[in-house]
């Protein structure tokens, strides 16, 4: 049909001698129009045939350079909209770019998410084949290797139920199982790991490291601060366009942090409650040198403050800072009336300021401060509260667990 | 899977620039077996979505028949059924309106085809022209199916075997290259215009009234001057459905050929249709670089 008309695809490059970067990007940039109408049409272009269509400039890359090698686990960071999606879509060639060059040596797969293309209303039978060949195997590769694709896939049992009647996370394992099939040696990957469950998100890593060690170079786009750190060898941070930074996983995760929750509440304080009586005026954190600070080291204590402004007098009462995850989990209830301490006695009209230091052995995340104020007794009575009243970023190593604490540990043959 | 491929030692690969998508790129293996795939799970999905499934199809052109041969030949009579030309009139009526189904599917199923599998276009590099073509190979699908009822309909009327029925594969190629010529045209229009798809609905049913599907050739030869029947004639459709009943059905009805005066006379509409198809492919190839980014 039109199958007389061929172009072909690249000119190839003088073989360079040693390895080659398996991605080198020099110069892109890329920059989408976004008219003002939302369409079109050829009615107003043969009535106003000489009216200029209004359209915004959004430049999603600008002029970014930066190399892949060989075997490289490549993360690419950054909030949403910040173009790291476009980038790995240029790198994919779905999108071509407005200026500057993308070379790559190897074959790169040649999609970037998961489950391109399924049909949830065929089988999981058709829908490998399909999805495989879409990934560019043939119709008997993609045939012979459906077996595989299903034990990995853990899937035996459903082969013919039609991808509708698949829960999410099933349909995750069936699109991570067919996409490894793929003989590329540069593979894309467009934030993937968030789904799944625990045990099958635990065998794609495995399959991660896997490929890895077969030298195959993955380019990996996520905001998934954790799992780059785990496995990327290498990252870089856009944001808006820009390539901010460029390095070890550990840096680019604590540079993500910073421009993630860099504007904090505590520049800003919040006033409490809008009655007459006692009130939290103010709540931040500061290291130990007393200076406030939005985001903390693990290395250095931290100090957890607010100020109560009193307008009645109370004797003892019970001052308390609660930390909290962004999830809603208490991590530390720090009060004053620990060991049966007295606070002392406080006349109407007096301000104070509450400090509690502490080691910061908190996994890096973000937490809530909540202060409280409390009459003498249990604390349950509380005369101010303030949920939530300022926050934190903890940046340094994550093991897992939601604390980090020192410890010690000794091996012994017994 | 479990076999470790690992990298030859001494072997840098080749480093190759990457371009941005367009119409046609990579191999052509790949390029047939993406469209062929794309319309064999399309057709899968018809025939297996419904209970009737392939009947449907079969069904919407076969009432168009029907209803047409009811009114054209027992109330209308806008053919003179005793002229030797309105020999096996049914039969050509049916092969008419078949060829037509498959244009019109084509074409129209091509409009917004591009838009609908965005999901695709914007996460998998792949030759764009695949989309279109998917769409025509689907259309061909159904109208081999459909040859195959109108070649049963045409023995039971006893229309008998010719010689000329050779000129089969030229006809449905000379259909096949109009229809995706116009379909990639289409295609890629839609992306920026979006009326394209009511203005085609407009264009292809008048399209169907001005080729020789209802009345033929002959009835519009007896109203019209030389110079209108020659005008209508460049009508690649007319040419080729006009030729279709000659060569297929019966020779009682004149050849395209004979209509336009000489052979040579063909070479006209034949540019005509490798005009637009010329033209569907550069307008779609200029377009195919920009289209995941407009959709």
């Amino acid at each position: 049909m039109t199958t007389t008309i061929n172009r072909p695809a690249a000119s190839p490059q003088a073989a360079q001698p040693t390895a080659a970067p398996a991605v080198s990007v020099q110069d892109v940039s890329k920059t989408f129009r976004l008219p003002h109408q939302q369409y079109s049409t050829l009615k107003e272009r043969v009535l106003h045939p000489l009216r200029s269509t209004e359209y915004d400039e959004l430049n999603a890359v600008q002029s970014i350079s930066f190399d892949i090698a060989q075997g490289e686990f490549f993360g690419i960071m950054g909030r949403n909209g910040s173009g790291k999606s476009t980038l790995l879509k240029c790198i994919a060639g779905i999108y071509g770019v407005d200026t500057g060059r993308i070379a790559i040596s190897g074959r790169l797969s040649p999609f970037i998410e998961l489950g391109v293309g399924f049909n949830m209303d065929l089988t999981a039978r058709d829908n490998v084949v399909i999805n495989a060949i879409m990934l560019g195997l043939s119709r008997r590769e993609a045939r012979a290797r459906f077996d595989a694709v299903i034990e990995f896939a853990e899937l035996g049992e459903f082969i013919d139920l039609k991808l509708k009647n698949y829960s999410s996370g099933m349909l995750v394992r069936l699109a991570f199982a067919t996409a490894i099939q793929v003989d590329a040696e540069i593979l894309l990957i467009d934030e993937v790991l968030a789904v799944g469950d625990a045990a099958f998100q635990q065998k794609c890593f495995e399959e991660f490291f896997r490929l890895k060690r077969e030298g195959k170079t993955i380019v990996f786009v996520s905001h998934d601060m954790y799992s780059l750190e785990r496995f990327c060898d290498r990252a870089l941070l856009m944001e808006r366009g820009v390539l901010r930074q460029i390095g070890e996983p550990h840096d680019i995760a604590r540079a993500y942090h910073k421009i993630n929750f860099g504007t904090l509440p505590h520049e800003a304080p919040v006033s409490g409650p809008l009655e007459a009586g006692t009130a939290i005026a103010d709540a931040w954190f500061e290291d130990t040198s007393g200076a406030r600070v939005a985001e903390a080291s693990q290395e250095d204590a931290l100090r957890m403050c607010f100020e109560v402004r009193f307008a009645e007098d109370l004797d003892d009462p019970v001052f308390a800072a609660t930390l909290r995850t962004e999830l809603g989990h208490t991590i530390i209830v720090a009060r004053s009336d620990e060991r049966n301490a007295a606070s002392g006695s406080f006349k109407s009209g007096e301000s104070v300021t509450v400090r509690f230091e502490l080691p910061n052995w908190l996994t890096p995340s973000r937490y809530m401060l909540t202060p409280s104020v409390a009459r003498e007794g249990t604390g349950a009575d509380a005369v101010a509260l303030v949920e939530d009243m300022t926050s934190i970023v903890v940046y340094g190593n994550s093991s897992g667990g939601i604390l980090e604490m020192p410890l010690q540990m000794k091996i012994e043959r017994s | 899977m479990s076999t470790a491929r690992l990298p030859i030692p001494g072997r840098a690969p080749v480093s190759h620039r990457v371009h941005g998508p367009s119409a046609l790129s990579g191999d052509l293996r790949r390029f047939w077996s993406l469209t062929f795939t794309l319309a064999r799970t399309e057709f899968k999905l018809r025939f297996y979505g419904s209970v009737l499934g392939y009947l449907w199809t079969l069904v919407r052109p076969l009432l168009l028949f029907g209803v047409l041969w009811v009114f054209f030949t027992k109330i209308g009579k806008v053919n003179d059924q005793s002229a030797p030309s309105a020999k096996f009139y049914g039969v050509q009526l049916l092969g008419s309106i078949v060829l037509f189904t498959f244009f019109a599917e084509a074409t129209t199923g091509a409009v917004k085809s591009m838009v609908d599998r965005e999901h695709l276009l914007r996460k998998i590099h792949f030759p764009r022209l695949v989309i279109p073509s998917s769409i025509v190979l689907l259309a061909m699908f159904n109208l081999a199916l459909n040859l195959i009822v109108v070649f049963i309909f045409a023995i039971a009327s006893g229309v008998e075997p010719m010689w000329s029925w050779f000129e089969l594969p030229l006809i449905l190629g000379g259909i096949v290259l109009l229809s995706a010529g116009v379909a990639m045209l289409l295609a890629a229009l839609f992306v920026w215009f979006r009326d394209i798809s009511p203005i085609w609905e407009v264009v292809s049913q008048i399209l169907f009234y001005a080729s020789p599907v209802i009345i033929s050739v002959q009835t519009v030869k007896e109203k019209v001057s030389s110079s209108v029947l020659h005008l209508y004639m460049l009508n690649p459709l007319a040419v080729i459905f006009q030729q279709f009943r000659h060569a297929m059905v019966t020779h009682a009805t004149p050849s395209a050929g004979s209509l336009l005066g000489s052979w040579a006379a063909l070479l006209e509409p034949l540019a005509i249709v490798v005009g637009i198809f010329v033209v569907g492919f550069a307008v779609f190839d200029r377009s195919a670089s920009r289209i995941a980014e407009n959709l």
